[in-house]
């Protein structure tokens, strides 16, 4: 066994979801390599030499791979893949592995595994189906590597930073970079915008969110939110619906579609609780619904669930740990 | 430009509630409600704005699968595409195993005959939610790919297409030197109902038939499914009478605050 990780990195550093891949390989058994891909990476590079369970980093570092553009980037991993023999290709579950991953894997010639939250052996994993009404156990049967996505908040991070010298950090071998220089031109990378990094912690790590949907009415009521979550020390986070209606960016969506959490505490305010939404939250290890409506499905799933307005809700919610603040 | 190929999938509806067979084969699909799948009509509604904008001068859609995905290609052509392809799979095959990797192939080998300027896919679809059909087309084809689309822009006469697509961090817009694959998200559009006038239309539009065998597609499936079962159920929860109840039980008894 001898698995591949493509590291997923924003602003110099590995995302939350890349240590989780990571930990994912190590499971696997075998030596994992990490793979930086990108333009001025070396920092990148060293950061991942120091993740626990690396054993090797491999760098890509050129010009072509500047915005990390899935199509020079899933030649270099599909040749990579079959030039070094590796038996297992893993990415991140998120935008960036779930768009450059297939592309990779199809090059090789291979059926991925999308969004694994569970590996029984090195050729037989759970990944969720139905908007996660259902698992599926699937093993591979095909020669060659295989190639999967692993759900971020199914394994456990690995540590950022080891015990014991760094992993040693290599040039990609000459004959995949070549094969990524002879891509395709890839689409043209015009512009990005996001919300700035901010206080906030990432959804995908943040112990506590606090989710609102369609009632919350406006973008200034989800201020009232991010009160409650500062607080607490949490991340804001929405329903579809609350996106659609431009009350916040999409990149708080959690759900089927959006991103999925498992945080400690989830809190569903004003969130009917449809199956897509479900899908995102159903493996966090709390969840409190407060909802005017008593037959919302939401209250279903929530361990603890408050018919009340959240209104009048998220006030009281303020002054109740505020309180609790005061005398902890 | 001369065409927009649109895939589409068949697949339970989206309301549906499904329930996994006592014998873990899979999900029981008897009497279940079927469906275009929700972002396969966002990316065929995509397609058919092309055309109104004339940027394209048809729109083809095609579906691969057994006999019953005509019915949804029907509705493809009610909703406007000027024509279908439906691509079968085997008789003896299992629609539930086929995967992405076959639909792909058999995808490229339609693109190939077609010839399209663009080709749009929903960007994942709600049984298998794989997410990786369109990205595996683009690779097979050696096509840019743009997934996750917020909005579309096409330019026919300069041969671009600019993007904007959601991604983890907000955001990002990309301009792609066409021909290329481009898969729809939840915001590209609102889907138009097929109205009456059009379903009756479409049953005189042509859909043409074509065999995966033919295309030298096999669909065996390369994941074998050992087994489906239903996640673990959550402990009941219990409703609480006011916030401070809620908060001194998250505290004393949960221990999350």
């Amino acid at each position: 066994i001898s698995s591949l990780v493509v590291v997923e990195h924003r602003n110099g550093a590995l995302t939350g979801s890349t240590l989780s891949a990571i930990a994912a390989a190590a499971r696997l058994g075998g030596p994992v390599s990490a793979l930086v891909g990108g333009e001025g990476v070396g920092g990148v590079a060293d950061s991942a030499a120091r993740v626990e369970g690396v054993d090797k980093v491999l760098v890509a570092d050129s010009p072509l791979l500047r915005h990390q553009q899935p199509e020079p980037y899933a030649e270099l991993l599909a040749s990579l893949a079959a030039a070094a023999a590796f038996t297992h290709v893993l990415a991140p579950g998120g935008t960036f592995g779930k768009n450059l991953l297939p592309r990779a894997a199809a090059l090789a010639g291979a059926q991925p595994a999308a969004d694994v939250v569970e590996i029984v052996d090195a050729d037989t994993f759970v990944r969720p189906i139905y908007a996660g009404n259902a698992l599926a156990t699937v093993r591979f049967t095909a020669p060659g590597p295989r190639f999967l996505t692993a759900r971020p908040t199914s394994f456990k991070p690995a540590a950022a930073a080891r015990a014991g010298a760094p992993a040693a950090v290599e040039a990609a071998p000459a004959g995949a970079l070549a094969a990524m220089a002879a891509a395709p031109a890839a689409a043209e990378w015009v512009a990005e915008s996001g919300r700035d990094g901010g206080a906030r912690p990432e959804l995908g790590a943040a112990k506590v969110i606090i989710a609102g949907g369609r009632a919350l009415k406006s973008k200034e009521n989800f201020a009232l939110l991010e009160r409650l979550a500062d607080l607490l020390g949490g991340a804001v986070a929405a329903s579809r619906a609350a996106v659609d209606a431009g009350y916040v960016p999409n990149d708080l969506q959690v759900g089927q579609t959006g991103k999925v959490v498992a945080p400690e505490l989830y809190v569903a305010l004003g969130i009917s609780g449809a199956i897509q939404h479900v899908a995102g939250i159903k493996d966090s290890k709390c969840i409190v619904a407060v909802n005017t409506d008593a037959e919302a499905p939401i209250f279903q799933l929530a361990d603890y669930g408050l018919v009340q307005d959240l209104f009048t809700a998220l006030p009281e919610l303020e002054q109740e740990i505020a309180k609790l603040k005061k005398q902890g | 430009m001369k065409r927009a190929l649109v895939a589409i999938k068949r697949v339970v509806d989206y309301n549906a509630r499904v329930r996994v067979k006592a014998d873990k084969s899979g999900v029981d699909l008897t009497n279940v409600k079927m469906s275009m799948n929700p972002f396969c009509e966002i990316a065929l509604e995509e397609a058919l704005r092309l055309r109104e904008a004339k940027q394209v001068e048809e729109v083809v859609a095609v579906s691969v699968g057994p006999q019953q995905v005509q019915e949804t290609l029907r509705t493809a052509l009610a909703m406007g595409a000027d024509r279908a392809i439906h691509v079968s799979t085997p008789a003896a095959s299992d629609p539930a195993t086929l995967q992405p990797l076959a639909v792909a192939r058999a995808l490229a080998a339609v693109a190939r005959r077609e010839e399209p300027g663009i080709v749009l896919l929903g960007k994942q679809a709600i049984d298998d939610d794989c997410n990786q059909t369109g990205q595996m087309l683009a690779g097979l084809l050696r096509w840019p790919q743009a997934t996750f689309a917020s909005s579309l822009a096409v330019d026919a006469a300069a041969g671009t297409a600019t993007v904007e697509r959601e991604v983890d961090g907000g955001s990002e817009t990309l301009r792609l030197k066409l021909p290329g694959v481009v898969t729809a998200d939840l915001r590209l559009n609102t889907p138009r109902y097929a109205t009456l006038p059009n379903i009756m239309k479409a049953k005189k539009k042509p859909i043409e038939s074509l065999s995966t065998e033919e295309l030298g597609v096999d669909t065996t499936p390369a994941l074998q499914t050992l087994q489906v079962v239903e996640p673990q159920k959550r402990k009941g929860g219990v409703m609480v009478g006011s916030v401070k109840e809620l908060v001194e039980r998250l505290h004393g008894e949960a221990g999350v605050i």
